[in-house]
C-alpha cells in the first residue's frame, strides 16, 4: 500500500459525441417488432379466413350426418366420429405408457446412464418425422400383426407419436411435486408405491392432464399416420369395430381437396372440416392453458 | 438518446426540489471544500409498494473513497444503484427525490441513460466477465463506446489492465477465456473493463464478498490507488474494510441514513447511539 | 417388500417402451427398406435423376425428392430463422409482462394447429396468391412450400430460442449496460452470443420439424419429381412422395421397399439433427456454467 502511487490515470475521453448505435437500436427493435407482427398476422389471416369461409358450412346436419352424393353433399358426421375414436384409442394407450415411463424415471431414481439413455430415445422418438410413424405402424401392425386398415392399427401408431410428448408433460409435473410431500407420506409408514399413488400421482394430476390435452389437440390433427394406418376417403358405414377403416377429419380434407371429382363442391366441405379441426385445437389450448393458470395461481 | 430504454420504470413524477446547489446536509467543518461529485437530495425509492429507501441526503466527493456500510437488506446496494440506474432494470420500481451527478440531474427526462452509465462504472458483487477472452471483455466497454481505432484500443486496454494491477501476471494470455482466470483475478478483470471507458465514478458493490483474503487485500490496495483519479463508492458489510480503505462512511439501517461522515471519526467516536451498537456488533 | 419390487420391475419395463420403438422404427424401416437395393444399386438410388416408381422398367433415383426436401427446407430456413428468433427476442427483451401473456399463447396455438390445415390454408389462399403475384403458371411451388414450412417451424424455433435466452445470468447483461452499452449492443454482442448455442439447437430443430413435415409439403408444393431450376416450380419432397404412393403400391414390391428406404434416409436426417442439437445444448449449459 506504500508507495506504489502511480501517476493518476489519463483522463482518455475521446469517445463520438454522436452515436450511430442509438439509430441502430431503433432500427433493430424496429424488426424484432416486425418479426413478431409477422407472425400474429399470419395466425390472424389464417384464423379468419377458415373461420370466415366454415362457418358458412356447418350446421347440425353438417355435424351429424354421413355424406352423401359421392362426397358433394350431407354432413362429416362419420368423419368427427373416426377422429374421436383415433384420439381416444391413441391416449388410453399413450397415457398409462406415458405416466409409467415418467413416474420410472422421477420416483425410482435410475441410475444416470439408464436416465440419459431413456431421455435420449424418448428426444429422438419426438423428432421422428411422422409420416415414418405411418410407415411404422403400416409394416407393424397392419401387416406383421394384421389388424389391416382399422382404427386399432391408426390409434397404435398415434399413440407412439404421441408418447414423447406425453411423457415430458408428465414427468414435468411429477418434478413439480414437493419433496416434502414425499417426506410427510414416507414418515408416516407409507410404502414407496403408496405414497406415489396416494400422494405423487393426485398432486401431479392437473400438470399431466394438461400435457394429455395438449396431446389430444396434436393427434386429432395428425394425418400423415393415419393414410395407411386407419384412414379411408370415403364410407357411409360407421365404424362397427376397433378392426373397420375409419374416416376421419385431417384425412377427409386432404381427400377433398385431391381426389374426387367435383372439386368446386368438395371445397366448401373441406373448408367445414378445417373450421372444425381448428375449433378443437383452439378449445383444447384454451383449456390447457386455463389449467395451467389456475394451477400457477394456487401454487403462487 | 435512449429515452425510452426501460419502459418498465415510472420516472420520478415530478422534478422533485431543484434547490440546488441545496444546502449540504451533516456537513463537517472539513469538507467544506470538496467539490462533490455526486449529489443525493430527499429521495425515497420503492419495489412496488414497499419502501426500501427513506428520505436520505448524501453527498459524495470527488476523489474520495466513500464507504456504505450496514445489516445485510439495509438498502446499501440498492442505494448506490441509483447512481448509475441500474435498479431502471428492475421492473415496477419507484424514485422520488434528486441525485445529480456534476450538479446535473441523472433522472431528468433529457438524461442519456447510456452515458451515465459509462460516466458511473460498476463493479458487482459476484465477478461477471463474458464468455469472451480477457482482451474482448476490456476492449467490449470501448468498442460499444464507438472506438474503433484499433491501435487506441490495444493501448487502452493494456492501460486498464496494468491500472487494474492484473497485467503482469495474464500479459501472456490475454487472448484466453476469461473464464479461466482466478475469482481474485476475475474480479481485477471487472475493474479494468470498468477502467477502460474512463469513468468519473466507480461503483463497488461488495467487490470482495467471494474473494479469498489475498485476493481481497489486492483489490482494497487497488482501491487506494485508484481514488488518486476515481471517485469510489464501495458497498461493504466488512467494517474492518470500509475501515480500512475509506474517507468517508455512511451508516444505513432499514433503508435509512443513520450516520454519514468522515471514517475516522465515524468509527472513533459515532454521534448515533444506533451507529455505535453497529460498530460494536451489538446487532447486525 | 415383494410388491413393492414387482411394481419397480414393471415401471423399468414400462419406462424402456420408447427406447424400445425407437429400435423398432430402426428394425423395421431397415428391413422393408434394404431389399430395394437388390433393384438398385444405393448411388444409383441416392444419385439417380429420375423417380418414375411406375415405369416399366421403374426408375429409382431419389435424388429429385432429396433436391426437393432441401430446398423446400433450406426456403423454410430463411422463414423461420428471422421469424422464430425475432420473436423470441422480442418476448424475451421488449414485450413487457402484458404483451408476453398475449403472444406466448399465440405462438403455442400457431404450433398447435395441425399441418393440414396449413396445408389446406396453403392450397386455397397462398397458393392462387402467389401464382398471381409473381404471375406463373402453378402457385404450387417449393416457394410456397418453404413460406407456409417457415411458418410453421417458427412456434418450435421461438421457444426453443427464448428459453435459451432466458438462461443467459442477467449479470452479463448488467456488466455490460455498467460499462455503457445501449440495450441493442447488450443484445446483440453479449445476449445473442451467450445464447448462441441455444439458438442454434433451436433453428436445427425447426428445421427438423421441417425436413419432417408431410401433409403441407405434400398439398403445396406440386408434387412434381424434377430437379427444379428454381423456387417458382414444382418439387416433391420426400415425406410427400411417401404419403402420396404409399397407398397405391402393393406390398412387397419394389417401389413399397422403395418407399421405405425414403423412410429410412428421412429417419437418419433427423435423428442426425436431434442428436446435434443434443450436443450443442448440452456444450451451451457447460459454458455458461449451468452444469449437465
Amino acid at each position: 500500500m506504500n508507495g506504489t502511487k502511480t501517476v493518476p490515470f489519463p483522463r482518455a475521453g475521446g469517445f463520438p459525441k454522436f452515436h450511430l448505435r442509438n439509430l441502430t437500436q431503433r432500427i433493430g427493435f424496429f424488426f424484432l417488432f416486425l418479426s413478431v407482427m409477422v407472425t400474429v398476422l399470419f395466425l390472424g389471416v389464417l384464423l379468419v379466413f377458415i373461420v370466415a369461409r366454415g362457418i358458412q358450412v356447418v350446421n347440425w346436419e353438417f355435424l351429424t350426418q354421413p355424406p352423401r352424393e359421392a362426397m358433394t353433399a350431407g354432413g362429416v358426421a362419420p368423419a368427427i366420429l373416426g377422429t374421436f375414436y383415433l384420439t381416444l384409442g391413441a391416449i388410453l394407450c399413450a397415457l398409462p405408457l406415458g405416466v409409467a415411463c415418467a413416474i420410472y424415471l422421477v420416483e425410482y431414481t435410475p441410475k444416470s446412464y439408464v436416465v440419459n439413455l431413456i431421455r435420449m430415445s424418448i428426444n429422438n422418438l419426438a423428432g421422428v418425422p411422422s409420416v415414418v410413424f405411418g410407415l411404422f405402424g403400416l409394416a407393424i401392425f397392419v401387416k406383421f400383426f394384421n389388424f389391416g386398415v382399422s382404427i386399432l392399427s391408426g390409434s397404435l401408431t398415434l399413440a407412439i407419436m404421441v408418447l414423447p410428448s406425453i411423457i415430458s408433460a408428465s414427468q414435468e409435473s411429477l418434478l413439480a411435486v414437493p419433496q416434502s410431500y414425499r417426506e410427510a407420506s414416507l414418515a408416516l409408514g407409507a410404502s414407496h408405491w403408496q405414497t406415489i399413488r396416494k400422494v405423487v400421482i393426485p398432486t401431479a394430476l392437473p400438470g399431466i392432464l394438461t400435457g394429455v390435452i395438449l396431446s389430444i389437440g396434436r393427434v386429432a390433427g395428425e394425418t400423415a399416420p393415419i393414410i395407411f394406418t386407419a384412414a379411408t376417403f370415403y364410407t357411409r358405414m360407421y365404424p362397427s369395430s376397433v378392426f373397420s377403416e375409419v374416416m376421419a377429419l385431417p384425412y377427409h380434407i386432404y381427400a377433398l381437396m385431391t381426389e374426387g371429382v367435383h372439386a368446386d363442391k368438395q371445397a366448401p366441405i373441406a373448408f367445414g372440416c378445417a373450421f372444425i379441426l381448428l375449433c378443437l385445437v383452439l378449445c383444447v389450448s384454451a383449456i390447457a392453458i386455463y389449467i395451467r393458470q389456475k394451477q400457477r395461481s394456487k401454487y403462487g | 438518446m435512449d429515452k425510452q430504454a426501460f419502459p418498465h420504470t415510472a420516472r420520478r413524477p415530478q422534478s422533485a426540489g431543484r434547490q440546488s446547489p441545496a444546502q449540504s446536509p451533516q456537513k463537517t467543518d472539513d469538507t467544506r471544500d470538496m467539490a462533490v461529485r455526486i449529489r443525493v437530495r430527499n429521495i425515497d425509492f420503492y419495489y412496488g409498494n414497499s419502501r426500501a429507501l427513506e428520505k436520505i441526503d448524501m453527498d459524495i466527493y470527488k476523489n474520495r473513497v466513500t464507504a456504505m456500510i450496514g445489516p445485510s437488506g439495509c438498502g446499501k446496494s440498492t442505494f448506490i444503484r441509483l447512481f448509475n440506474r441500474m435498479n431502471d432494470l428492475i421492473p415496477h420500481t419507484r424514485l422520488d427525490g434528486l441525485i445529480e451527478l456534476d450538479n446535473r440531474d441523472i433522472y431528468s427526462s433529457g438524461a442519456d441513460v447510456v452515458d451515465i452509465r459509462r460516466r458511473v462504472g460498476m463493479v458487482f458483487q459476484k465477478p461477471n466477465p463474458f464468455p469472451k477472452s480477457i482482451f474482448e471483455n476490456v476492449a467490449y466497454g470501448l468498442e460499444v463506446n464507438g472506438i474503433r481505432n484499433k491501435k487506441l484500443k490495444e493501448a487502452r486496454v493494456v492501460d486498464s489492465l496494468k491500472k487494474a494491477a492484473l497485467w503482469e501476471e495474464i500479459k501472456d494470455r490475454i487472448h484466453e477465456s476469461a473464464l479461466r482466470l482466478s475469482g481474485g483475478q476475475q474480479q481485477r478483470l471487472c475493474i479494468a473493463r470498468c477502467l477502460a471507458v474512463d469513468p468519473e465514478v466507480i461503483l463497488f458493490d461488495e467487490p470482495c464478498a467471494s474473494l479469498d483474503p489475498i485476493s481481497t487485500r489486492k483489490i482494497e490496495e487497488l482501491l487506494l490507488e485508484l481514488k488518486e483519479s476515481y471517485t469510489i463508492v464501495i458497498v461493504t458489510h466488512n467494517m474492518q474494510q470500509a475501515a480500512r480503505v475509506s474517507d468517508y462512511t455512511a451508516f444505513l439501517y432499514m433503508g435509512k441514513l443513520i450516520e454519514f461522515g468522515e471514517t475516522q471519526k465515524l468509527f472513533t467516536v459515532p454521534r448515533n447511539k444506533m451507529t455505535e451498537e453497529y460498530l460494536t456488533g451489538k446487532f447486525g | 417388500m415383494n410388491r413393492e419390487r414387482l411394481y419397480r420391475w414393471i415401471f423399468t419395463a414400462l419406462a424402456f417402451s420408447s427406447l424400445f420403438f425407437l429400435v423398432g422404427i430402426t428394425v423395421v424401416l431397415f428391413k422393408e427398406g434394404l431389399p430395394v437395393f437388390r433393384e438398385v444399386g444405393l448411388f444409383e438410388f441416392l444419385g439417380g435423376k429420375s423417380w418414375y416408381p411406375t415405369y416399366e422398367p421403374p426408375d429409382f433415383g431419389i435424388r429429385p425428392l432429396i433436391l426437393g426436401s432441401l430446398w423446400v427446407t433450406v426456403g423454410a430456413l430463411f422463414v423461420c430463422v428471422p421469424l422464430g428468433v425475432g420473436t423470441a427476442l422480442y418476448l424475451n427483451e421488449l414485450a413487457g409482462p402484458r404483451q408476453r401473456a398475449v403472444l406466448k399463447p399465440i405462438v403455442e396455438v400457431l404450433a398447435g394447429i395441425p399441418s393440414i390445415v396449413y396445408g389446406f390454408f396453403g392450397m386455397v389462399l397462398v397458393a392462387p396468391f402467389i401464382q398471381d403475384l409473381f404471375n406463373i403458371p402453378v402457385g404450387q411451388t417449393a416457394f410456397t412450400g418453404s413460406l407456409l414450412l417457415g411458418v410453421m417451424a417458427t412456434p418450435t424455433v421461438a421457444s426453443i430460442a427464448e428459453d435459451s435466452l432466458s438462461f443467459v445470468p442477467k449479470s452479463f447483461r448488467e456488466a455490460s449496460f455498467a460499462v455503457g452499452a445501449n440495450r441493442w449492443q447488450t443484445l446483440t454482442r453479449v445476449v445473442i452470443p451467450a445464447a448462441g448455442s441455444g439458438i442454434s439447437t433451436a433453428i436445427i430443430l425447426g428445421m427438423s420439424r421441417a425436413v419432417g413435415e408431410t401433409m403441407t409439403v405434400l398439398m403445396v408444393c406440386g408434387g412434381a419429381a424434377v430437379i427444379p431450376d428454381s423456387f417458382f416450380e414444382p418439387v416433391r419432397p420426400m415425406t410427400a412422395t411417401i404419403a402420396a404412393e404409399m397407398g397405391e403400391t402393393v406390398m412387397g414390391s419394389a417401389h413399397y421397399h422403395a418407399l421405405f428406404a425414403i423412410g429410412l434416409i428421412l429417419f437418419l436426417i433427423t435423428l442426425v439433427f436431434n442428436v446435434v442439437a443434443e450436443i450443442i445444448s448440452r456444450r451451451y449449459r457447460l459454458k455458461l456454467g449451468l452444469g449437465r
